[in-house]
């Protein structure tokens, strides 16, 4: 229960924060990766200050979290254990990026914009689940049948 | 933008870092949306409970902040219906098959200082502006 509690909690803080910065807005992201504003002087660069602001208290705090033998409720932590930098590391990045520049939309503000009333949300995170059960059917299902060489972790 | 416009960013930023620490200092876990809910395609009962928990979390989250917003987060998007198929296609399979998006790759693996992570967020994030640069400076009149 505990354990459950503590993800409501931070899906929480990390929907407030998503809204609070509007980065749930996807027209604000868009605002930031259209760089050729930046001559126009009209570049909005809200999404770098949020980077800025997650990237620095994450990494503070996972200094002193991950020095911990184990997290509160489970006995160990899940980190990935990929190292390498694969082909399907680089090209998911950019397909991500292609989808990202063209809405707007990354899952996170994605599915914490779901209760907001618009229905063109809707229809972005069913087109994203569907492109996930695409990978998982290609790659992940086949991956276990015949388990690689290296360890997989998502 | 305006001083206001980059407290709430900050902010809005910190917030988001605090989650991250919040679910690895607890359940042990990247806080990466991808990853969460595309792991429920593979997950067992006993993995599936805390990603539902958290998904419900995160879509309440942007009520939680209406008192500080003064009002319901404004959300426009301008894509077309054709557009946001193609690109939630894209960003799902995309995110799955890198093993991550803008949280997992660029707010919990950078702040891991992980190689693959950076290589990931600079791939996203180079993309994403070359695909605005066509749409909006090269395709549009």
């Amino acid at each position: 229960m505990a354990r459950i509690l503590a993800a409501f909690a931070a899906g929480l803080l990390f929907g407030a924060g998503l809204a609070i910065s509007r980065m749930i807005d996807p027209a604000v992201v868009l605002a930031f990766l259209d760089l050729g504003a930046i001559a126009e002087g009209t570049w909005d660069a809200s999404l770098a200050f949020v980077m800025a602001g997650a990237l620095a208290v994450t990494m503070t705090g996972y200094r002193f979290v991950l020095k911990r033998r184990a997290p509160l409720f489970v006995p160990a932590f899940v980190l990935p254990t990929q190292r390498g930098i694969d082909w399907r590391l680089i090209s998911g990045a950019v397909i991500f990026g292609g989808g990202w520049g063209l809405v707007g939309y990354c899952p996170g503000p994605a599915v914490a914009g779901l209760l907001l009333g618009a229905a063109k949300t809707w229809i972005f995170v069913v087109a994203m689940l569907a492109g996930m059960a695409i990978d998982h059917w290609l790659f992940e299902r086949a991956a276990r049948a015949s388990p690689p060489a290296g360890n997989t972790v998502h | 933008m305006d001083g206001w416009g980059i407290l709430r960013a900050l902010g809005g930023g910190a917030l988001i870092g605090l989650a991250a620490i919040v679910l690895m200092l607890a359940n042990g876990r990247i806080a990466g949306i991808s990853g969460i809910i595309g792991g429920m395609f593979a997950a067992n009962r006993a993995e599936i409970g805390w990603r539902i928990a958290f998904i419900g979390g995160l879509m309440v989250g942007p009520f939680a902040a209406m008192p500080a917003l003064g009002g319901v987060p404004a959300v426009t998007v301008v894509a077309g219906v054709p557009a946001l198929v193609i690109g939630g296609l894209l960003v799902g399979f995309g995110t799955r098959l890198g093993s991550g998006c803008t949280s997992g790759h660029g707010v919990c693996g950078l702040a891991r200082l992980s190689r693959r992570s950076l290589v990931a967020t600079l791939g996203f994030m180079l993309t994403g502006f070359a695909v605005v640069f066509v749409l909006r400076r090269l395709l549009a009149e």
